[in-house]
């Protein structure tokens, strides 16, 4: 399946994902009026991990046996099975956030002010996720993997083990 | 007398079952398939009856799968009947029913059942366990009427209980046998957090006693009208919540040859000691990656990944079981608990605990020879799966375990060993 991949050597950790993650997932889809207006924010689905000059941002990996949908109390996330997209319906969560505890990369964020857990849909009403869209430096990759663009892309080897 | 065949039969309509069902029906679409539970229920969430306890959903707003799931997935639903006895050389289980299920493999998935401590005078209406639905309907037209209740029993399906009740404007006192609450899952440290809020929402904790009698109310003899503690101590109550926890629901295998310990005992591959009947979730005993063998951990997300893994291997696709340990998330009144593993170090053998405290926010790891062996987080919990992820994958945190409980730890903190696109690989069949 298609996912979002990012290329650390030119990810400069300008955050502008993060920015447009939230607005794509706004009530109003304004930049402004997300920010400004639409109180409590909405929580940005990509964040970038830093650390010193190494920087990449980080959503979700719609993992192929995905554990946080494996943990969900409730049958509130799935994963589709033809897209293999990984969603939480809104109205079954119960903000319980064991998926949180389950994702390995921290990919569920906690919104404790709706008491929801949110991740990335993979923008199902944009053609291409708006993190990818609007990244200026073109640091994030929407591919299936089948033609690498990025050093990491489909790389199967960083897991460490025992 | 009626019998029915069928090539795969699940006892256990829960997290567990359901777990196993849908791995089976993405390995053999055709093969007949039943599940048998003695709760009448569409499979429900069980972490959430205390939600419909409260009023904030209704029976339907807890179901675990969507209503036409059985149809769906092509699964003969037999619910409100309950297995009596297993026949392994017939390979057969008989129902109370007088019916007869046939099976070629069997998952047991069955649970665990209650349990109550011996008190004096118990069995008086007003009395409630709180493990299943029934019980939580039984509850709610009570509600109405009492003003005070007891709960017996300070972990996480006590607090659970608790939170529903005051929710419902009752005010509650938690009596806790353990010097703490939740001390079978976090440190002393956390307990504190979690009991200062329940003082703040009016909850009354009483820790190290036990209940000892159950006294009648004066008005209504057939009903509860209180307690007495092994101090002495009475309080009046109209509710009795007992909700000390479960032990595995084994029954069915007593008097087999399958072997069962606390639980019923399973391998990597969930399969009992009769190699075509599988176990898994609170009733049995499987991996623990903490402690390298097979333990009891009941939580909801082991059972359903047990369920899973044997489910494929009952239809014929090799699962290996990854381990679970036991892992919560927990959010009572307000307060944001992430936990997984030990909570305290064992004596020497090379343990090391890092922690941080302040005001409600805590980190905590354990540490053995370099890997994660316990975390607690609270408060900021957000973090809290990169640090289970490492825990799970055994990685060695050696080189950056200062890291583990700061502020900003993120991915390249941790080198990316917990693979960014290495974890969308499929864990189950390697
Ligand atoms: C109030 C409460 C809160 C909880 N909160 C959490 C939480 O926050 N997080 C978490 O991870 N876990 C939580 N748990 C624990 C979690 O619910 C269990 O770990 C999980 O339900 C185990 O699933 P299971 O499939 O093994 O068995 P169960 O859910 O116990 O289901 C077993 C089913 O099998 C049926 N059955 C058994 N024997 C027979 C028989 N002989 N014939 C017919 N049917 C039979 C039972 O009636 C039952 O329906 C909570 C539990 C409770 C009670
Ligand atoms: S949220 Fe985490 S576990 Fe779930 S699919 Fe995404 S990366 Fe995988
Ligand atoms: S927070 Fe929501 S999506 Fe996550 S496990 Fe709980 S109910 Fe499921």
């Amino acid at each position: 399946m298609k996912r979002v991949y990012s290329k650390e050597e030119v990810c400069i950790a300008c955050g502008l994902c993060q920015v447009h993650c939230l607005v794509a997932h706004s009530e109003s889809k304004d930049i402004i009026k997300a920010y400004k207006k639409e109180t409590p924010r909405q929580p940005s689905r990509i964040k970038v991990q830093q650390k010193g000059s190494l920087s990449f941002p980080l959503s979700c990996r719609h993992c192929e046996e995905p554990w946080c949908v494996y943990s969900c109390l409730t049958g509130a996330l799935q994963k589709d099975p033809e897209s293999g997209i990984v969603t939480v319906d809104a109205e079954k969560c119960v903000g319980c956030f064991t998926c949180v505890v389950a994702c390995p990369c921290s990919a569920i964020i906690p919104d404790f002010h709706r008491k929801k857990a949110v991740k990335c849909d993979l923008c199902p009403h944009l053609e291409t996720p708006a993190c990818v869209a609007n990244c200026p430096n073109q640091a994030l990759i929407f591919t299936d993997g089948a033609t690498p663009g990025g050093t990491k892309v489909a790389a199967e080897g960083a897991v460490a083990r025992r | 007398m009626v019998r029915k065949h069928f090539r795969y039969l699940i006892i256990g309509n829960s997290a567990g079952g359901i777990g196993a069902a849908e791995a089976i029906r993405e390995t053999d679409k055709e093969g007949s398939l039943a599940i048998l539970s003695d709760e009448p229920y569409h499979t429900y969430s069980r972490p959430l009856i205390s939600e419909y306890l409260a009023g904030e959903r209704t029976i339907e707003g807890i179901y675990f799968r969507p209503a036409d799931f059985y149809k769906q997935k092509s699964v003969q639903a037999i619910l409100g009947k309950k297995a009596a006895a297993l026949d392994l050389a017939g390979r057969l289980v008989r129902l109370e029913s007088g019916e007869e299920l046939t099976w070629e493999r069997l998952l047991l998935a069955c649970g665990g059942k209650p349990i109550v401590p011996p008190m004096k005078g118990d069995g008086l209406e007003g009395r409630f366990n709180f493990i299943t639905l029934n019980d939580a309907r039984k509850l709610r037209p009570a509600l109405k009427k009492a003003k005070e209740a007891v709960v017996i029993g300070g972990g996480l399906i006590g607090i659970s209980l608790t939170e529903a009740l005051v929710k419902s404007r009752i005010k509650v006192t938690i009596v806790e046998k353990m010097g703490r609450v939740l001390g079978a899952i976090v440190d002393a440290n956390v307990s504190r957090l979690e009991e200062a809020r329940l003082k703040k929402a009016g909850v009354k904790v009483v820790t190290g006693h036990t209940v000892q009698e159950v006294v009648a109310s004066a008005e209504r003899p057939e009903a509860v009208g209180g307690v007495v503690l092994d101090n002495g101590q009475e309080i009046t109550c109209q509710i009795l919540g007992v909700a000390v926890g479960v032990s595995p629901r084994g029954e069915l295998v007593e008097g087999t040859d399958i072997k069962k310990g606390r639980g019923i005992v399973v391998d990597r591959h969930m399969a009992t000691s009769h190699p075509d009947v599988f176990a898994c979730g609170d009733a049995a005993e499987a991996y623990d990656f903490v402690y390298g063998v097979a333990r009891l951990t009941p939580i909801w997300p082991n059972a359903y990944i047990g369920g899973r893994v044997a489910g494929f291997n009952m239809a014929g696709k090799k699962a290996v079981y990854p381990g679970g340990t036991v892992m919560n998330s927990l959010g009572y009144f307000g307060l944001p608990i992430a936990s997984a593993g030990l909570f305290d170090p064992p004596e020497g053998n090379g343990y090391e605990a890092l922690s941080h405290l302040e005001g409600e926010t805590y980190r905590k790891v354990i540490l053995k020879d370099g890997r994660i062996a316990g975390m607690a987080m609270v408060s900021d919990i957000g973090r809290a799966g990169i640090i289970f992820g490492l825990m799970r994958e055994g990685v060695n945190v050696s080189s950056f375990k200062e890291a583990l409980l700061s502020d900003e730890f993120s991915l390249p903190r941790c080198q990316m060993t917990c693979g960014r696109e290495g974890s969308a690989r499929n864990w189950l069949h390697r």
